[in-house]
């Protein structure tokens, strides 16, 4: 790995997270190396309870490790304060939870129009760029409904366009399509090829389904903490 | 900036949650609702009381026959004289106005009407001590009083039963089986704790002695003290004037009775001051189970909202945003609640004290503490959890069951 530390999104250095203590020490990740570059749409695979979830928290600075560094853009993510690394999600990433975590009786277009709330976007231009992704993600129609009025699937869609909607330099998805049906989920994994193609926009993906890592440039699989693939690093289409 | 967004999202997560903001408000208006009126309707008691008493006349002691004893009067102790009510007011300093009084109950006859009442035979200066004043007419003069002339002075309430709109001056009227002519209207004093202070009829002492009740007696001497005189020295003169006159040996029960009016006063104000309490406690309970209540459903909602935190500080929410934003939105709770809650108490005790005919008194000092407990419940019980959550790491945050 001898890639320029200035074009790396993300640097893993032996990193750690162990859960419990003594006999009941469960280690999520066991020492974990990984470089994501700019640009990238990297797919994550890997057994359940491998460490792929744990690993996406990490990365997206919503956990720290118990050992090892993480540098995200060149920042050591472990000297950060609980603030810094809100503002680092605030600006930089995108996250769409395995569980969507929406905000419970709020319409569809509240919770996309939320992180730019955060980033003080004006009412105005906040209502239309939060159409516009709900737009992309096939919503628009449904803009005034709330959670409870939603299939699983249209809440996972919802989750999509709340974490593109600030077009961010990061996208995390774990298992994004994981409530969609094939036709739907070809759907949002061409939407995600055309972000990380037109907008630049570096992708991580966990995934189950393999024709879905395949929209990915690389997958990386995971095996009982530990990564055991890092896949074949395709040349990045410019 | 961020204070208005925060504020504006506050706004609507109290919006958005209606039943739950509708909840906590209502522990609140019922909390402060329920103190306010009872300590209104206490305090409103409290005031009547002591206006009824203060009716009596104020620095005034009571000279009665009969050995001061639990439960009323001796029987058969002889009254007092005209001589006894020359004596007070020649031999005992510090007085402003000694009125001797005589009562009795008779009917009063004006052409077809009738009332019974009160007839009090006295002086003019029994307007002075029991503090009336004369609407119309005139007091008695000096022969009538002399003599004991058959005319009289009516309060309002006799003169409205009798007389309705007409005018009563010169008229005459039946008092018992006497006729008598009306010189003078007492002023309005209004209802009081211990009756109708406007239902009297006032006649010269000789008049009612011997032409109503028919007995020379003196049934009590009502002696107004000087202003700053102290009713204790006072009281204790008069004592020894009437054991003196009365021949009371040393060593032997008094025969008669000085009373202080004050000290009736204070009897009552202390049963209507524990009522007050009673009434307070009760209110404080209510605010409690009120204050209960808020805690409860802010600390259900604590799940869904830790989730919500969790939400918010993911999508890159700073913790204190979060924070300011719950503290935000227990505030105007809080305060929304307390508004409706002092608006409630007001109306109720204002409607109680109509039902009850008690003066209204509000009492600030009260609505404020009530709001204040109040607001304090809310505001912890909405912050403190929000809180403890904003500290959590996100994932931590976004996992709590
Ligand atoms: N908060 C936690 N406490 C204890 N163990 C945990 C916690 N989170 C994850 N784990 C454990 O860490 C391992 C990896 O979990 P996770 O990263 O969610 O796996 P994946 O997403 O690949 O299915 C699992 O064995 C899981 O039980
Ligand atoms: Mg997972």
């Amino acid at each position: 790995m001898t890639d320029d530390p200035a074009r790396s999104v993300v640097r893993f250095h032996g990193v750690q997270k162990f859960y419990g203590h003594g006999e009941s020490l469960v280690k999520a990740l066991d020492s974990v190396d990984l470089v994501i570059r700019e640009r990238e749409f990297v797919s994550v695979m890997g057994p359940s309870g491998s460490g792929k979830s744990t690993c996406m928290n990490i990365i997206g600075c919503l956990d720290v490790p118990t050992g090892g560094s993480y540098f995200f853009r060149g920042v050591d993510v472990s000297r950060l304060s609980q603030d810094q690394r809100a503002l680092l999600r605030r600006h930089f990433i995108g996250f769409v939870f395995q569980g969507f975590n929406l905000l419970a009786r709020t319409t569809a277009l509240e919770n996309v129009e939320l992180p730019l709330v955060y980033r003080r976007v004006r009412r105005a231009d906040r209502r239309e760029r939060a159409m516009h992704a709900l737009t992309l993600v096939g919503l628009a129609d449904r803009a005034g409904h709330t959670s409870g009025e939603m299939s699983g699937g249209q809440m996972q869609r919802v989750a999509i366009a709340r974490a593109l909607v600030t077009e961010p330099a990061l996208l995390l998805a774990d298992e994004p399509t994981g409530n969609l049906d094939s036709a739907r989920s070809r759907e949002i994994m061409e939407l995600l090829v055309s972000l990380n193609r037109e907008r630049g926009i570096t992708i991580v993906m966990v995934t189950h389904e393999s024709d879905m890592a395949e929209y990915g440039t690389r997958t990386v699989t995971f095996h009982d903490g530990n990564i055991l693939s890092h896949g074949e690093p395709q040349e990045v289409s410019a | 900036m961020m204070l208005l967004v925060t504020f504006m999202m506050a706004l609507r997560e109290v919006r958005r949650n209606t039943m739950r903001s509708f909840l906590t408000m209502l522990g609140i208006v019922i909390g402060v609702g329920a103190v306010i009126t009872m300590v209104t309707i206490g305090k409103g008691a409290t005031r009547q009381v002591t206006e009824s008493v203060g009716a009596l006349g104020e620095n005034v002691l009571m000279l009665r026959p009969g050995a001061q004893r639990r439960g009323g009067m001796r029987q058969g102790a002889k009254g007092f004289e005209a001589a006894d009510v020359s004596a007070i007011e020649n031999e005992v300093p510090g007085i402003s106005a000694v009125a001797p009084t005589s009562s009795t109950q008779a009917t009063i006859v004006f052409g077809n009407e009738n009332v019974s009442t009160s007839v009090t035979g006295t002086t003019n200066q029994y307007l002075e001590v029991r503090g009336y004043s004369l609407g119309t007419g005139r007091l008695f003069s000096e022969a009538e009083t002399a003599i004991g002339s058959p005319v009289c002075i009516l309060g309002t309430t006799v003169e409205q039963n009798l007389f309705a709109d007409a005018d009563p001056i010169g008229e005459r009227i039946r008092v018992g089986r006497v006729s008598c002519q009306v010189v003078g209207v007492l002023e309005s004093k209004g209802a009081a704790a211990f009756g109708d202070q406007d239902d009297v009829v006032l006649m010269p002492m000789l008049a009612v002695q011997r032409r109503v009740a028919g007995e020379p007696n003196i049934d009590s001497i009502n002696i107004k003290a000087n202003e700053g005189q102290s009713l204790e020295v006072l009281q204790a003169q008069i004592e020894a004037l009437m054991r003196e006159r009365r021949g009371v040996q040393r060593g032997a029960t008094d025969d008669f009775n000085v009373r202080n009016v004050q000290e009736i006063a204070d009897a009552m104000s202390a049963v209507t001051t524990s009522l007050t309490s009673l009434l307070g406690g009760i209110a404080a309970v209510s605010l409690l189970v009120g204050g209960i209540g808020i805690m409860n459903i802010m600390l259900v909602s604590v799940t869904e909202r830790t989730r919500e935190i969790g939400t918010r500080l993911a999508i890159g929410a700073l913790a204190s945003e979060v924070l300011l934003q719950f503290l935000v939105e227990a505030v105007v709770l809080s305060t929304l609640g307390g508004i409706i809650g002092i608006g409630t108490g007001v109306g109720l005790s204002y409607g109680a004290s109509r039902v009850l005919e008690l003066p209204f008194v509000v009492a600030p000092e009260v609505m404020v503490g009530a709001f204040v407990f109040s607001a304090v419940v809310g505001i912890g019980f909405g912050y403190l959890p929000a809180r403890k959550a904003a500290h959590l790491n996100p994932i931590e945050a976004l996992r709590h069951e």
